[in-house]
């Protein structure tokens, strides 16, 4: 029973961390190629829809690879998780079905269109179907947050006495506070990715000396699209999402934080730390006084439960792990403002192109914003173990009852050895588009 | 409520069976019929721009599976893990190597992504067609030994084979002789369809040979069909019992045959699309047959301890089926939308859409 629960697990978490690497682009990618698009048409400018044209063939290699892993994600929850999706189908499906219906549809149809379409159709149309598959990933993740937000906050349900979810109030589910603060959040997080990744492709062409005018379109763009998206990500939207937890899920937050003890008169907020579970504590801790009570509740002294003060049972199960993803999310969002800024300041100065370090370390910064998003959703999937839904369904209820764990294991080294040759292929293909550049076109 | 989704959910299979019926014939074809580069890029032309929105529609009704029969999708996605997984797997090859084969231009590369495209295909159609051979023979639904239920009465789980690969025993697999024969009927079946898309969307040289080779499998489909409905009855004892209580069912039998023998003439066609048309006829008239056959059953029982999955003791709760009809009207006014565009821009033949060569 342990192991069917443990290889469950480590399939789903697997293969959705895998899946996550591709659409985070996607999203922040099309906003970036529609705003390409958008300047030529306005400007007339070729280099504008050249450079459309170039992210345009990562665009689609990165989408090729969100499909092919996007599906066996839906097929999961009934392969794995079948006790949950009995349990809750009639409220998560709603959602996931919308999902299919109003934005994979949408996306899939205009992408072919968008991508070969370009002589067929014209330029405004182009763009038109271009904006399209912007505004399908974008509802994606608008559904998949909304599924996400209901196990973490569940509403708008009715439990039966056979133990079903049924679903009493459908508009519930698109009110629920849980999902605005999360979505937009998730959403800058994902321009941020698209930003550095556009931003170090720029950097790349500078430092090599190679398509310089792309170059510096694309360390432009991205260091401007970097900046705002790293500022909205922690604030306002980061911190929406914290005082959700904190509001809801108040053991959550105070392992995510790193809180042991409620203190008197105001929380200190935990900069670095490891957490010794053996005996409740943080070690080498270095923090600063009642800050954690003023960004939480605005007041210095506010009271915050420390994690001693709830029951065993109900601490979330991997408290290190919750703990250390989260700091490596918030320590990553700064560290992102803090270059973004620098990068910006020269920019307006008129120096960055030729300023080396911040070159460096935005190509050097490449990887990062894919791992503050993993690790966000890590903090968001550790923090509500051991639930499926928050106070309703634990985790080990939820797993599909006559699949062995032999069958799940072999299942997960499949998948293991598929994936891994799947991310070879991406980056080397990846690379040869990057190494090959952006073509000018000669009218 | 119920038999609305049910209807909507058989009609987006069957959609899904077209459509992605004809990506998967035409890799069968690119398998074992093409073999100049040309034939090979006619074929993927004539799919590429296609079979990404094709693909959805497996998922959006998996979706609505999900959503408005939460226990058949429970029960079933389960059971029936280890080829559920592998059908992702191969779907995932045959997206890969239709995608990348043109990224690098070298033979080797592409010798290997053809072939991972090609049997990625054949194989998806014919899990595909064993996949509807288990939807008939029915399972042990709560896992019954020696008259007792040693799961809950809706769960089951199979096992690739059993050593006997019978169809009729306690101890059943996914494949078994009965399935098998079912999966060859979807290989050829689909190869015809695949065929007859290819000429409806290109010009290529391979067009001519094609149509032959459609009248000779069309032979061997109506051979394997014969075989078929003449050993039914192992499976279900009375297999006419649906039609003689609802009698307009005859009407997918009918759809069936007058696909099956419109395809004959597919050498004197004028018009190129024709040919499709009733090899679409025949996917639609063999499916909903099937299901008609065994309906309202969803998933049958093969043990007399638990009752068979049907329409009705699957289904969610009524007012989510209810708020989501609002939904699901306009989400398919905006799909056929969709649709329309985008058959409209890509009409006609496309042997000039140059697929995967950035
Ligand atoms: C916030 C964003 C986000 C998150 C958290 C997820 N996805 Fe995703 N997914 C997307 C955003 C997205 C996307 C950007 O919309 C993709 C990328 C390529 C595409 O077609 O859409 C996508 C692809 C994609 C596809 C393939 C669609 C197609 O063929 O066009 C499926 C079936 C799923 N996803 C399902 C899931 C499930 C069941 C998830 C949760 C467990 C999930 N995704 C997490
Ligand atoms: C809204 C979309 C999502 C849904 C509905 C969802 C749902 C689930 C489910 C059903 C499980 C299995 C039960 C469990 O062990 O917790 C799970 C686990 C997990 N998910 Fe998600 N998930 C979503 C998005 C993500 C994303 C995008 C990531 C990471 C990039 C992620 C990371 C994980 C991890 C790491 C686990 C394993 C947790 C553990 O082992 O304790 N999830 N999620
Ligand atoms: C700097 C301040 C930041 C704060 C205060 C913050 C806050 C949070 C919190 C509290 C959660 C958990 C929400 C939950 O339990 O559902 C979360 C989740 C998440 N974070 Fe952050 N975050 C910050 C920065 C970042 C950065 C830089 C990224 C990525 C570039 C990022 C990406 C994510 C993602 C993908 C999730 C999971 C999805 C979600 O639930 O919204 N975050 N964040």
């Amino acid at each position: 029973m342990e192991d069917m629960i443990f290889y469950d697990r480590m399939q789903f978490a697997f293969t959705i961390t895998f899946h996550y690497l591709f659409p985070q682009l996607t999203m922040g990618l099309s906003l970036m190629i529609v705003y390409f698009k958008w300047k030529f048409l306005r400007t007339k400018i070729d280099k504008y829809n050249d450079a459309a044209k170039f992210w345009m063939k990562i665009f689609a290699l990165n989408f090729a690879m969100g499909v092919v892993t996007g599906i066996p994600m839906e097929f999961q929850f009934g392969t794995n998780w079948a006790k949950f999706s009995e349990l809750t189908g009639g409220i998560i499906g709603q959602t996931l079905a919308m999902e299919g219906m109003f934005s994979f549809f949408l996306e899939s149809s205009f992408l072919g269109l968008f991508l070969f379409g370009e002589k067929l159709l014209g330029q405004k149309l182009h763009f038109l179907t271009g904006f399209l598959v912007f505004l399908g990933s974008w509802a994606s993740g608008y559904l998949i947050i909304a599924t996400h937000s209901w196990m973490q906050f569940p509403v708008g349900y009715e439990i039966l006495e056979n133990g079903k979810f049924v679903l009493t109030n459908f508009s519930a589910l698109f009110s629920n506070p849980w999902l605005m603060p999360a979505y937009l959040h998730n959403q800058f997080a994902s321009i941020i990715t698209s930003s550095f990744v556009v931003a170090a492709i720029g950097a790349f062409y500078l430092l090599n000396n190679k398509h310089n005018d792309f170059g510096k379109l694309f360390v432009k763009t991205g260091v401007i699209f970097g900046l705002i998206s790293s500022v909205l990500v922690a604030f306002p939207t980061g911190d929406w999402t914290a005082k959700n937890v904190a509001k809801h899920q108040p053991v959550t937050f105070a392992a995510m934080e790193g809180i042991f003890e409620t203190e008197e008169g105001g929380s200190e907020i935990v900069l670095i730390g490891q957490p010794d579970m053996e005996n409740k504590k943080l070690d080498n801790k270095i923090a600063v006084p009642n800050v954690l009570s003023f960004l939480t509740y605005q007041n210095w002294n506010a009271e915050i439960k420390g994690l001693n003060e709830f029951d065993e049972s109900v601490h979330p199960t991997n408290v290190p792990g919750l703990y250390y993803s989260y700091h490596i999310m918030v320590g990553l969002g700064t560290i992102f403002i803090g270059l973004m800024g620098i990068a910006a300041l020269q920019l307006y100065r008129k120096k960055l192109y030729k300023t080396k370090w911040v070159l460096w370390s935005l190509l050097f910064m490449l990887p990062f914003p894919y791992i503050a998003n993993t690790t966000g959703w890590y903090t968001a999937e550790l923090g509500r173990q051991p639930w499926l839904v928050y106070n309703l369904l634990k985790t080990s209820e939820g797993i599909s009852p006559t699949v062995s764990s032999g069958n799940t294991l072999f299942t997960l080294l499949g998948f293991i050895g598929l994936y891994l040759l799947l991310a070879l292929l991406f980056l080397m293909l990846a690379g040869k588009i990057i190494n090959k550049g952006p073509e000018t076109s000669n009218q | 409520m119920e038999l609305f989704w049910y209807i909507v959910l058989m009609i987006m299979l069957t959609v899904y069976i077209i459509l992605d019926g004809y990506d998967f014939g035409a890799g069968i074809i690119h398998l074992f019929f093409a073999k100049k580069e040309k034939d090979k890029k006619a074929i993927t032309n004539a799919i590429g721009p296609f079979w990404d929105a094709n693909e959805v529609w497996l998922i959006a009704a998996g979706g609505v599976l999900f959503f408005a029969f939460p226990t058949l999708y429970a029960s079933s996605f389960s059971g029936f893990y280890l080829p559920l997984i592998m059908i992702l797997w191969l779907l995932i090859f045959r997206a890969v190597g239709l995608e990348l084969r043109g990224q690098v231009h070298n033979k080797l590369w592409q010798l290997v992504w053809d072939k991972a495209f090609g049997i990625a295909s054949l194989l998806l159609a014919l899990f595909f067609g064993i996949a509807l051979g288990n939807v008939v023979r029915g399972v042990n639904l709560g896992m019954v030994t020696d008259g007792s239920s040693t799961h809950e009465a809706h769960y089951f789980f199979l096992p690739l084979w059993n050593p006997t690969f019978s169809p009729t025993t306690e101890h059943l697999g996914i494949i078994d002789w009965f399935t098998i024969l079912l999966g060859l009927v979807a290989v050829v079946a689909l190869t015809i369809h695949g065929a007859n898309w290819i000429i409806f969307k290109t010009n290529s040289d391979l067009n001519h040979k094609l149509k032959k080779t459609i009248f000779k499998l069309n032979l061997l489909l109506l051979v394997l069909v014969i075989i078929s409905l003449s050993i039914w009855h192992i499976i279900e004892p009375n297999p006419f019992h649906n039609f003689i209580e609802y009698p307009w069912f005859w009407i997918f039998p009918i759809i069936t045959f007058i696909g099956l023998f419109g395809l004959f003439k597919v050498k004197s066609f004028k018009r190129d699309g024709l040919g499709f048309l009733f090899s679409s006829l025949f996917l639609f008239g063999g499916l909903t047959t099937t299901v008609a056959s065994i309906f309202p059953k969803l998933l049958p029982s093969t043990n007399t301890v638990n009752p068979s999955l049907t329409v009705y003791n699957v289904a969610a709760h009524e007012y989510g089926l209810s708020v989501g009809v609002y939904w699901f009207v306009i989400a398919t006014i905006l799909v056929a939308i969709y649709m329309f565009v985008q058959y409209r821009v890509f009409k006609g033949k496309m042997d000039d859409v140059g697929y995967g060569e950035h």
